[in-house]
């Protein structure tokens, strides 16, 4: 299996050893040819309106192509706002793909950036979780399963096969929440499978 | 829950890998910096060419000019204080600043003594011409380091001698036997505790930008080449005669740094370049790069 990382900007080399920790070859992406042969995409956590405006023209049209086609994958925080529908004082998504609204930086500013323990569905109690800056879920649609909260407040959700957190998995030791993106790619695969 | 512990302070440092802070006095300038792509400006009250040019003591920026570049964008804010003034530090700090330099570029105002970093709940970013230098900012708590290079010359020649040294002491530190350590700390005057740590990770244990001196995209994508993070630019986005248009090459030709036809692309029709210094032209007691211990 193979998963690449999107590599604009922000924590690649985080995810990039995540991912090999947990048994897949993962690649860095800088532009649309690399996305062929993948089996999934971690957009990880970095500057949001940076990276938007490096994702123009044939990049973000791909991205755009594959989120909405069923393509696996993983937004870390600057991930999960390129991921949502909607971002708010925005007209339109970055790239969309899950139905949820975020509010940017909303948790504040970086000395009100936390870790801490979640309890993530499926993971277990003691999930630890960087938030740095971190993006807020202010709607969750119809169809989307948080599995996660913190405070009250949607901070992990999953809608078909795109999964998303306001956190960084990848600044920390533990694997679990890569674990499961991978296993989510896994479970795909199967069902596609014929027969 | 935990605020201001080091992986907190160490990961925004991690979040803007691969990106452009860019030095701004106004507002307006933050705005075309956000514009352009950059992943956090940098406050201060006059950019290091006109710091270079005017002389006098530079200080940390008015907190209603940070205040105001903390209202109009969305990207982090950094702002820089002067070696050693830890009052500026606590003033950017109840201002709510997201990262603080302790910079060569304002006049010191310690001559021996750097803060004590881990005081502060805001992370700091810290100047280093060699590997010891590096690392006895970070053990002094400094969560991101930079090259000095030569601050408002628009030649990065300082940058590239300070990356180049930082990179084989590194190689040098991660090569060596266990036993050979201690007396490596000694001579590059690292503390061993750090050295342990670069051995742990395979390389510096926090995220090293290059700074000091990059003018064009060329400078940038030379300098991403050469190992480092990402990248400041002080002086040469709003001393050029097209501030947004070289910003937004700039930004550009730090992501594809291995793209010369991009970084070639980029280049074309940028105006002029800020006005350049030649290093040697310096006299030695007005390089900035020798601040700080």
């Amino acid at each position: 299996m193979k998963v690449g990382v999107l590599a604009l900007q922000g924590a690649v080399r985080e995810h990039l050893r995540a991912l090999e920790g947990v048994g897949v070859e993962a690649c860095a992406v800088k532009s649309a040819a690399r996305l062929v042969g993948l089996d999934g995409l971690v957009l990880p956590g970095g500057e949001s309106t940076t990276m938007s405006l490096l994702a123009e023209g044939r990049l973000l049209e791909a991205l755009r192509v594959l989120s909405s086609g069923g393509f696996p994958m993983f937004g870390t925080c600057a991930g999960m706002i390129l991921l949502a529908d909607e971002v708010e004082g925005r007209e339109g998504p970055i790239v969309g793909g899950i139905d949820i609204t975020v509010a940017r930086n909303a948790s504040g500013r970086q000395v009100d950036s936390f870790e801490t323990l979640l309890d993530i569905e499926g993971l277990g109690p003691d999930v630890p979780a960087v938030f740095i800056r971190a993006p807020y879920v202010t709607r969750v649609g119809p169809d989307v399963r948080v599995l996660a909260r913190h405070e009250g407040m949607a901070v992990m959700a999953r809608q078909g096969r795109i999964l998303v957190a306001s956190f960084h998995p990848e600044l920390t030791e533990d694997l679990r929440v890569h674990r499961a993106f991978v296993d989510m790619i896994r479970e795909l695969r199967r069902e596609g499978e014929p027969g | 829950m935990e605020k201001g512990t080091y992986r907190v302070k160490s990961g925004l440092a991690e979040m803007l890998k691969g990106g452009v802070i860019m030095d701004v006095t106004t507002a307006e300038q933050a705005r075309i910096a956000e514009d352009a792509g950059a992943v956090a400006v940098m406050a201060l009250e006059r950019v290091p060419a006109d710091i270079r040019a005017q002389g006098g003591v530079a200080r940390m920026a008015d907190p209603s000019k940070v205040r105001e570049i903390l209202k109009t964008v969305s990207i982090p804010v950094m702002a820089k204080a002067r070696i050693g003034h830890f009052v500026e530090a606590q003033v950017l700090q109840a201002l709510e600043v997201d990262y603080i330099d302790e910079s060569e570029v304002l006049t010191p105002a310690d001559p021996e003594f750097h803060i004590n970093k881990w005081a502060f709940t805001v992370p700091f970013v810290c100047g280093a011409r060699d590997l010891g230098e590096a690392c006895r900012r970070i053990a002094e708590g400094a969560a991101m380091i930079r090259t000095k290079g030569e601050p408002g010359t628009g030649n990065v020649v300082e940058a590239v001698r300070h990356m180049r040294r930082v990179n084989q002491q590194l190689r040098a530190v991660l090569d060596a036997p266990e036993e050979e350590l201690m007396a490596i700390g000694k001579e590059l005057g690292a503390p061993y505790s750090i050295l342990l740590a670069i051995r742990d990770a395979g390389r510096l244990p926090v995220v090293n930008f290059a700074a000091g001196g990059i003018a064009t995209p060329a400078d940038a994508a030379m300098m991403m080449q050469l190992g480092c993070d990402g990248i400041f630019v002080g002086s040469g986005i709003f001393k050029s005669s097209d501030p947004a248009g070289r910003a937004r090459a700039i930004v550009q030709a730090t992501t594809h740094y291995e793209n010369a036809e991009l970084v070639a692309r980029v280049s074309e029709n940028l105006g002029e370049a800020m006005p350049g210094i030649d290093i040697a032209t310096i006299p030695e007691h007005e390089k900035m790069q020798i601040r700080g211990r």
